[in-house]
């Protein structure tokens, strides 16, 4: 540096604007150790009390009266059966619909409309879809209360976010692929099938398996449309019969016959199942993201 | 001789826009037809018009005659899936698909139900031969087409167009994104397809125009001002905007 340049003149932060900054520094630390310490504190309080009670007993048998025992091996199953199920109905019709939207549909206020719709229905309280399931499912239609009306009430209730996420990943598709496809001579279904479903098969799991995570934790709905039994049974069976899933069953636990232990244990089981589903959503995600860009192809 | 495209009296219009105005212009076989003028004139449009690729922006109408050998293409009979086998195109940005290079060159026999392992894998060869890049990556067919630069991906794209035994190759200012060495080969490409194929191509690049086409059509505001001879428009254009334009005076 030349040495005729003279330093330039230092003029520090007045002492109001630093007690202000530091303060505000230190709020802001106290807003996120709190999140934090909410956070792990429900996560641990959920641990310590429910793992001491996951018994092998609990897992693998029925409740009985005779040897005033609890099991909820019918409510794993029963929530197995559900997401089973409605995935089924949900994911061809889900997807189905999301195809029609952004790759066929030419009537872009009618898109737009059912767009905003299927947004604002994401939204509602999934009491609400419990009560017009009951009305219309398990009544109107004589259906009963039965997992097969819940599992109704259900895809209700997960189709706006199927269809919105696979939208958001079949967008992301750039149009040039579709333009290559058909500049090729591929109709439009198989330009679909081969270029532009492989490309968002990513989205799609991962909204698929977000929706999983969905069932696993509803209890509201169900308790209207799927009832409240422990019963064990075949797959085609129980969809007929009521069956109460982990969560309502939870519910029917703790608050019916007071087995609070037994709620805490079921609460770690529907704990550890969420954060499977997260990583595994994750993972997956990832992997077919790779996949399908062609890295490891 | 028979032109294999024929085009009279062409209107388009994006709504109340229009982008082209009563064009008419005849390609011959086996020649290369260089679109020339400054963006925004329709030169792109127009390209995109003879092989029915407009068809997918909403709100385009079009009226006037296109004819591939005699054949009116914008009637409601035409299946456009076999008219896009006929005339394939090429794109601006290389747009292979996010699939191994094998399978970017077979998708279009495979779409057109060729299934056979055998006869795919000569296609796949004569193509990638044929687009002058099959030593570059006859040793990775399986690997992924995007891992390529931008060149070799264009040449990728070319070979993907050539694998459907196309009659004609629509190129859409195919050498704009590519460094000079990687044009330099595509445009040694067009003299070579040019003996097999009926070629157009957009550019913006005149010296390009120059050197690879035989014919040259000049358009202006979605106006075809002049058509002709490359060589001829180049030394004597007829018009005077021709002129200006190609002398560097403006666009």
């Amino acid at each position: 540096m030349p040495e005729h340049y003279a330093p330039v003149k230092m003029e520090p932060l007045s002492g109001r604007r630093k007690v202000f900054n530091r303060s505000l520094h230190v709020l802001l630390y106290l807003c996120a150790a709190f999140t934090c310490i909410l956070l792990v504190g429900i996560i641990g309080y959920i641990f310590y009390r429910g793992l001491p009670n996951i018994t092998w007993k609990l897992l693998s048998t029925k409740p009985s009266y005779l040897s005033d025992s609890i099991g909820i091996l019918p409510n794993l199953m029963s929530t197995l059966y559900l997401v089973v199920f409605t995935l089924l109905i949900v994911l061809p019709l889900g997807v189905g619909a999301a195809i029609y939207l952004t790759e066929y549909a030419k009537n872009r206020r009618l898109v737009a409309v059912i767009e905003f719709a299927t947004e604002t229905l994401t939204g509602i309280p999934s009491i609400l879809f419990g009560l017009v399931g009951m009305l219309f499912f398990c009544q109107f239609c004589s259906l009963g209360t039965s997992l097969r009306a819940g599992a109704f009430t259900l895809v209700m209730m997960i189709l706006p976010t199927i269809v919105r996420t696979t939208q958001e990943s079949l967008k992301a598709v750039p149009q040039s692929y579709r333009e290559g496809a058909l500049g090729l001579g591929s109709g439009k279904w198989h330009m679909i099938r081969t270029v532009v479903l492989p490309c968002s098969t990513d989205g799609i799991v991962t909204g698929c398996i977000l929706a999983v995570g969905r069932i696993v934790g509803e209890s509201a709905a169900l308790l209207f449309t799927a009832g409240l039994a422990h019963s064990l049974s075949g797959f085609f069976q129980a969809l007929s019969t009521p069956g109460a899933t982990l969560t309502v069953a939870l519910y029917v636990y703790v608050t019916e016959r007071g087995e609070t232990d037994v709620g805490f244990a079921i609460a770690a089981i529907l704990m550890i199942l969420t954060l499977l589903i997260n990583l595994a959503a994750g993972l997956i995600g990832r992997w077919l993201g790779k996949a399908s860009h062609g890295r490891s192809a | 001789m028979e032109p294999v495209l024929s085009v009279k009296g062409l209107n388009l219009y994006y709504g109340s826009t229009q982008a082209l105005k009563n064009v008419s212009i005849d390609l011959p076989e086996k020649q290369v037809t260089a679109l020339i003028g400054p963006s925004g004139c329709g030169k792109s449009t127009f390209l995109k018009t003879l092989d029915r690729m407009n068809d997918l922006v909403p709100g385009v109408t079009i009226n006037g005659s296109v004819q591939y050998r005699g054949l009116e293409i914008y009637a409601p009979d035409v299946d456009v899936t076999w008219l896009r086998r006929q005339i394939g195109m090429v794109f601006q940005k290389p747009n292979p698909f996010p699939m191994s290079i094998y399978d970017n060159i077979a998708y279009g026999p495979r779409t057109h139900g060729v299934r056979d392992r055998k006869h795919l894998d000569e296609i796949v060869e004569k193509s990638l031969r044929g687009a002058a890049i099959w030593d570059e990556v006859k040793d990775r067919l399986k690997k992924s087409a995007l891992g390529l630069s931008g060149g070799q991906q264009q040449r990728i794209c070319i070979a993907r167009a050539l694998a459907v035994e196309p009659d004609v190759l629509l190129m859409d200012e195919a050498t704009s994104a590519l460094d000079p060495i990687s044009t330099s080969k595509i445009e040694d490409l067009i003299a070579d397809l040019k003996n097999t194929y009926t070629i157009v191509i957009v550019t913006h690049n005149m010296q390009q125009a120059t050197r690879v086409s035989d014919k040259c059509a000049f358009f202006l505001l979605g106006e075809l001002v002049e058509s002709g001879d490359t060589g001829q428009m180049f030394s004597m254009p007829r018009e005077k905007r021709t002129e200006d334009y190609i002398t560097g005076r403006f666009g």
